[in-house]
């Protein structure tokens, strides 16, 4: 590792962790939801965070861009550590694309107004080139046809996948998904995870909250499963949900895999 | 029925002595441009008051409480015996014109007390996810406030800013203690002139301002509708 292969890789520094925490803590009150928290994703890493309700994975995914704020430790995104506030985070947070369980599509904008407005407004692109842009990601995602419409007159399963367009309008480093296929009606959850699957398969690095096994197994390169605010164990797809190691994974696995 | 007639032939001669219409005027032109001022000041203020920044957040709420809780004549009164007359603080060479704008000034300040809190009520109707999604393509906060939340919150504040609105035409007429020349200074003058015909006079005014407000409420009831964001 030690060795420059940097020369190789598009960045130069890509021997080191795109995304690292170190020693992480945070507090919701007396709720201690994230202790001592230290994660390493290295470029082209596809990271699926499982868990039980309550067991800090989703704030785990939201403390990395800074959508929840830390007590203590350090996050870093790319070598550089996380601002506190202002321009510098807001430039941070461009490079981290994040979807979310609700979608949140802009509500007022139109499909592919909600695409092209971090193109246009953030990074200054030019008009035709961001609808050019917004045009091709909705495409790739199998929305196109519905570019003119509102959000609200789409379906969940198509509002998350222009929800994953528009995060990667702006070219991120790293993608966060925070439960996406929660709030899915079933018939919907597989065009979403076919799309990250996809995305997955494309090289993106990806940090994953989600409850579907099947998309683990398929697309993650490595399982990370926390209990009570703590990593419990990690470990490759295959070894974790074939041989977990702690009695909380066996006992959260025992409960959903075996109906 | 012969007093009737000559009841109301009196009437008619008060009002073709006084211009009730022109004094009208004057509130809707003090209710237009008092609108404008305070829909800016109060945007500005609910801003301050959802900023990230707690010195802004807490300097927002300082105006609000202030504002809203002082009467609008002391507001006015100031305007005049302060900032004109112990100040000399003219906005215009023109005397009366000068009143005017002062009382523009009273109007406005006061109102965009409500209008912030309206605002406010509005941003309420934006759910959470709409600003984090905003943050995180990377836009700070004022762009986020001006491209995402204020567009949504706007229209969910129809209806509250539109009765603001109809506070604020009501509340015109006390620009007249501003001594500029509107309705309640003119049916003031009429009254004493003409004690005749007061209920007729009472009457007109009531009559005038509810043509005037009443078009206000159905349009901002239909624009609330009509605007609201699908979710």
């Amino acid at each position: 590792m030690a060795s420059s292969s940097a020369a190789a890789g598009s960045s130069p520094r890509s021997n080191q962790p795109l995304v690292l925490l170190k020693d992480v803590n945070k507090h919701f009150g007396p709720l201690h939801v994230l202790q001592n928290i230290n994660l390493e994703v290295t470029k082209g890493e596809v990271v699926v965070v499982i868990g039980p309700s309550g067991s800090g994975k989703s704030t785990l995914c939201r403390a990395i861009n800074r959508l929840e704020t830390i007590d203590d430790g350090e996050i870093l995104i790319d070598g550089k550590k996380l601002p506190a506030e202002g321009k510098e985070l807001a430039n941070l947070r461009a490079d981290v694309g994040m979807v979310f369980q609700s979608f949140n599509l802009f509500a007022h904008k139109s499909i592919v107004e909600n695409v092209t407005l971090g193109p246009l407004k953030v990074k200054k692109m030019k008009n035709g080139a961001a609808k050019e842009l917004a045009m091709s990601l909705l495409k790739r995602v199998g929305v196109a046809n519905q570019a003119d419409k509102l959000p609200a007159q789409l379906s969940g399963g198509q509002q998350q996948r222009v929800a994953i367009a528009r995060a990667l309008a702006m070219k991120p480093k790293v993608m966060l998904f925070d439960e996406p296929t929660s709030a899915l009606d079933p018939e919907m959850i597989n065009e979403v995870l076919d799309t990250m699957v996809q995305l997955a398969k494309e090289g993106m690095t990806m940090i994953v909250v989600t409850h579907e096994m099947g998309f683990a197994r398929k697309a993650a390169d490595r399982v990370i499963f926390m209990a009570d605010g703590q990593i419990v164990e990690q470990a490759t797809p295959e070894e974790f949900f074939t041989n977990p190691k702690s009695d909380r994974a066996k006992d959260f696995l025992g409960k959903i895999l075996n109906h | 029925m012969d007093s009737l007639t000559e009841y109301f032939q009196s009437y008619l001669t008060a009002l073709e002595t006084y211009n009730v219409v022109g004094a009208l005027w004057v509130n809707i032109q003090l209710t237009f441009w008092s609108a404008l001022c305070s829909l800016v000041l109060g945007t500005v203020l609910a801003l301050m008051r959802i900023s990230p920044v707690p010195s802004f957040r807490w300097a927002g709420t300082a105006y609000v409480n202030i504002f809203r809780n002082t009467p609008l004549t002391i507001i006015m009164v100031f305007c005049i015996l302060v900032a004109i007359f112990q100040l000399q603080l003219n906005l215009s060479s023109d005397f009366n014109f000068n009143f005017f704008l002062w009382a523009i000034v009273g109007l406005s300040v006061y109102h965009a007390a409500f209008v912030c809190e309206s605002i406010r009520s509005g941003v309420n109707t934006v759910p959470l996810g709409q600003a984090e999604a905003a943050r995180a393509i990377g836009l700070s906060f004022l762009p986020a406030a001006r491209l995402v939340i204020l567009p949504q919150a706007f229209r969910g504040a129809v209806a509250p800013l539109g009765n603001t609105l109809i506070a604020l035409t009501k509340n015109t007429t006390v620009a007249t203690v501003a001594s500029v020349p509107e309705a309640a200074g003119l049916m003031k003058t009429m009254i004493e002139f003409r004690p005749d015909v007061i209920m007729a006079i009472f009457a007109t005014f009531a009559l005038g301002f509810v043509i005037i407000v009443i078009p206000i409420g159905l349009v901002t009831t239909w624009l609330s509708n009509k605007l609201a964001v699908a979710r």
